[in-house]
């Protein structure tokens, strides 16, 4: 299946909210497969502090709506455990930042048993956790924390950008039989879009050209995608045509589509709300002049956040994380750039 | 398989059945004791005769007012007054800046509402120079420390004035002066910190020690049982506090608790003293306190002190309680309140009056009206009056490197 043939939702669905898409998609699996249940901190009663979960205990009962005492840990080694014995469970970590509480049951648990079992168990686990900064939430509640867990082989990485691709990829999150980290935006809960009312599943591993350009290729994830579609219609305006590639999946990467439409722009910028340095676009930049190197026109620009914890005061926050206007300024500085030697 | 046969019966998950809601009854506090029912052990008692304490509750004050049994600390007319104006000041900082809130200066807010005799009582009946490892409802240690409020009203508008430089998320104060580590919204982390520190205090053979905190939640972390560990192994002089407020937001206490009695059933499987204290009796806090601290001054090892409270407002200014607490619980809460319980026993003991409370409330309210008058005089997080971009590269190393200062530079442009 090429990015191509990933299905689309048609003009004139209905719009619903991108934390309303995640939690009809949780629901359709529940309903569909007994084996798929829920666990976290504040996952029942509450339906999540975020409203991830909001109405699923009263739908699916406590035995399938769990609510766990405050222990990531525990709450990931329930996954994995519940998860080789053959049920499908959706484990919460609230905050992306507490996903580091729990690192070694990912990381080096739950990323590595099927491989140290010789191949004998299975871990249909889905992680879900909510990341992101842009509401004030400072240091511990705001990371992007994605990078460090695309390179653990044995997981894989979902970052949706829009409601549509959220119900669509947890629903093939929670069909497989790998663990999986997914990560929801905090600013991104309640954006709307238009998503189909059946069950359909967006395949992990695909990209997906947000937005079709020529002059200049935008890839990212998340939140940082749809303010890239916002930088590319600003840039539209100046007449530079932008290409917006939306990761979804970082782990597995679908560099193929990235690289076939930087083949065709020639120039190419990745954005994404992390910190830079050692960031996922780092991975993104090596493996693009890898495959395209003779077709760059400028080097591979990327647009990140500064080296430091994310801030709390709204003062500093808007300066840390990218938004639009960096993001456009990062596609000027690769557009800008003369073709030396030509 | 010894004769057992796999598959005779079922396997059942008993999940804890605490109903939750407007609806539902409001919980049971169990094992509550009489004011002075408690006998106060030895500080050297064997911690086997101390567990055999684990269902009961120090408690000082009873019904009427009057201070009873062998943990009455024996507090002077001032000392009491002094507890009751401390925890009024709590009461009226939290009102106000609830109140801030709720006027858009600030974006998050968390208050201590009936919750205050615990760290109010506890930084009295310390040494100033001990060190706390608070969470994030121990604005009582700051305030009845002598902390001045307006700098803690700096630090929650997040204004040019804030001394943690708006970085840091609103409540979440540090103050190394005032014995106050820095609060860590990942929980339980402070409790194996503060065991390191009580640790190293007592290798270097400094006086100071410890006092560690958590939520009766939180205490399902990993971090809360290595720290238990840590302290019975090396017998660091610490005070072990879980404040037991019933609530880990939406989750009532029984599923931190497990199947366990009380939170101080925690302490005999590492060896620790345990002590479960009515947290809104004053008395009680600052005595049992006493004893943990003598305790660790003398170096007979940590101390595990539940102390039980009812978290009476939201978790945060962020949730809707309504949702998942039963309707009434404070009024059927059997502690009552900590500022009315200590009221009354000064008002037994006749160094008090409502005229006098009326005043000193009026006195609380407009010091607090004054220190917020001057911190919202420094801007608020909604102003956008606050700290200089090209500073959030401050303090992330001890230095700043070749690499951030060029990050600064093109922030200042």
């Amino acid at each position: 299946m090429s990015a191509a043939d990933v299905p689309l939702p048609d003009p004139g669905e209905r719009e619903i909210t991108y934390v309303a898409a995640f939690i009809e998609a949780v629901k359709l699996e529940m309903a569909a497969d007994p084996d798929v249940f829920i666990a976290g901190e504040d996952v029942g009663a509450h339906g999540g502090v975020f409203h991830t979960f909001d109405g699923v205990q009263t739908q699916f009962g406590e035995r399938r709506a769990v609510d766990t005492p405050i222990s990531e840990q525990a709450i990931i080694g329930l996954g994995i455990g519940a998860a080789v014995t053959g049920l499908r469970p959706i484990v919460d970590l609230m905050f992306m930042d507490f996903v580091l509480v729990a690192a070694d049951q990912i990381a080096n648990q739950a990323a590595k048993l099927k491989y140290m079992f010789g191949g004998q168990a299975k871990l249909p686990l889905t992680i879900t956790t909510v990341g992101g900064a842009g509401l004030s939430a400072a240091a511990q509640h705001s990371q992007s924390l994605e990078a460090l867990f695309c390179h653990i082989p044995g997981i894989k990485v979902v970052f949706p950008s829009n409601p549509y691709d959220v119900k669509g990829l947890m629903a093939a999150s929670v069909r497989e039989d790998n663990p999986v980290l997914f990560v929801l935006h905090k600013r991104m809960l309640g954006q709307r879009g238009a998503v189909p009312v059946e069950r359909y599943e967006i395949p992990l591993g695909q990209a997906r050209i947000s937005r079709p350009g020529s002059d200049v290729t935008l890839v990212s994830w998340g939140k940082t995608a749809a303010d890239s579609l916002v930088a590319a219609e600003q840039l539209a305006g100046e007449g530079i045509d932008v290409e917006v590639v939306d990761l979804r999946t970082l782990s597995p990467l679908d560099i193929g589509t990235v690289v076939e439409s930087v083949r065709r722009t020639n120039r190419v910028v990745v954005a994404h709300e992390a910190v830079r340095f050692g960031g996922f676009g780092a991975e993104v930049a090596a493996q693009i002049q890898e495959e395209a190197f003779d077709y760059l026109d400028a080097p591979v620009g990327r647009v990140a956040a500064p080296f430091s914890p994310v801030p709390f005061t709204p003062a500093l926050e808007t300066r840390y994380v990218p938004d639009p206007a960096r993001i456009a300024a990062g596609v000027r500085a690769a557009v800008a750039r003369p073709l030396l030697g030509r | 398989m010894d004769g057992e046969q796999v598959g005779q019966q079922a396997l059942r998950l008993h999940i804890p059945d605490t109903e939750r809601g407007p609806g539902a009854e409001p919980p049971e506090v169990r094992f509550i004791s009489a004011a002075g029912e408690m006998r106060r052990p030895e500080l050297d008692e064997p911690v086997e005769r101390i567990a055999l304490m684990r269902k009961q509750m120090v408690r000082v004050l009873d019904d009427d007012g009057a201070a009873t049994g062998p943990w009455d600390p024996q507090l002077t007319a001032d000392q009491l007054r002094t507890g009751l104006r401390d925890m009024m000041l709590v009461r009226a900082f939290d009102a106000r800046l609830l109140q801030a809130h709720r006027q858009g200066k600030i974006s998050f807010y968390m208050q201590c509402l009936g919750e205050e005799a615990i760290a109010c009582a506890h930084k009295r009946a310390l040494h100033p120079a001990d060190m706390h490892f608070p969470t994030y409802r121990q604005q009582g240690l700051l305030i009845a420390g002598g902390y001045p409020i307006v700098q803690m009203m700096n630090q929650v508008l997040s204004n040019e004035a804030d001394p943690l430089k708006g970085r840091q998320l609103p409540i979440m104060y540090s103050s190394k002066e005032y014995g106050f580590f820095t609060i860590s919204g990942n929980l339980a982390t402070q409790y194996v910190q503060g065991v390191g520190w009580a640790m190293a205090s007592a290798l270097s053979g400094d006086t100071r020690i410890a006092s560690a905190w958590i939520g009766e939640g939180a205490t399902a972390e990993s971090d809360f049982h290595a720290a238990l560990l840590f302290a019975s192994t090396y017998r660091a002089p610490v005070i072990l506090n879980i404040v037991n407020n019933q609530w880990a937001i939406s989750t009532p206490e029984d599923f931190a608790r497990g199947a366990s009695a009380t939170f101080a059933d925690r302490g005999f499987g590492y060896s620790i003293p345990a002590l479960r204290v009515d947290g809104n009796d004053y008395l009680a806090v600052y005595a049992a306190t006493r004893w943990a601290a003598a305790r660790a001054r003398g170096n007979l090892g940590p101390t595990l002190v539940e102390w039980v409270t009812l978290r009476r407002g939201a978790h945060s200014t962020s949730d809707d309680p309504s949702v998942y607490r039963p309707a009434g619980e404070a009024s059927h809460f059997p502690l009552g309140d900590p500022i009315a319980n200590l009221q009354r026993h000064l008002v037994t003991l006749g160094q008090w009056d409502d005229d006098r409370h009326a005043a000193l409330s009026n006195e609380l309210d407009a010091e607090v009206a004054a220190a917020f008058a001057e911190a919202d005089a420094h801007g608020s997080v909604k102003s956008g009056h606050t700290a200089d971009p090209r500073t959030m590269f401050d303090d992330v190393y001890a230095e700043l490197p070749r690499h951030l200062r060029e990050q600064r530079d093109q922030v200042g442009r």
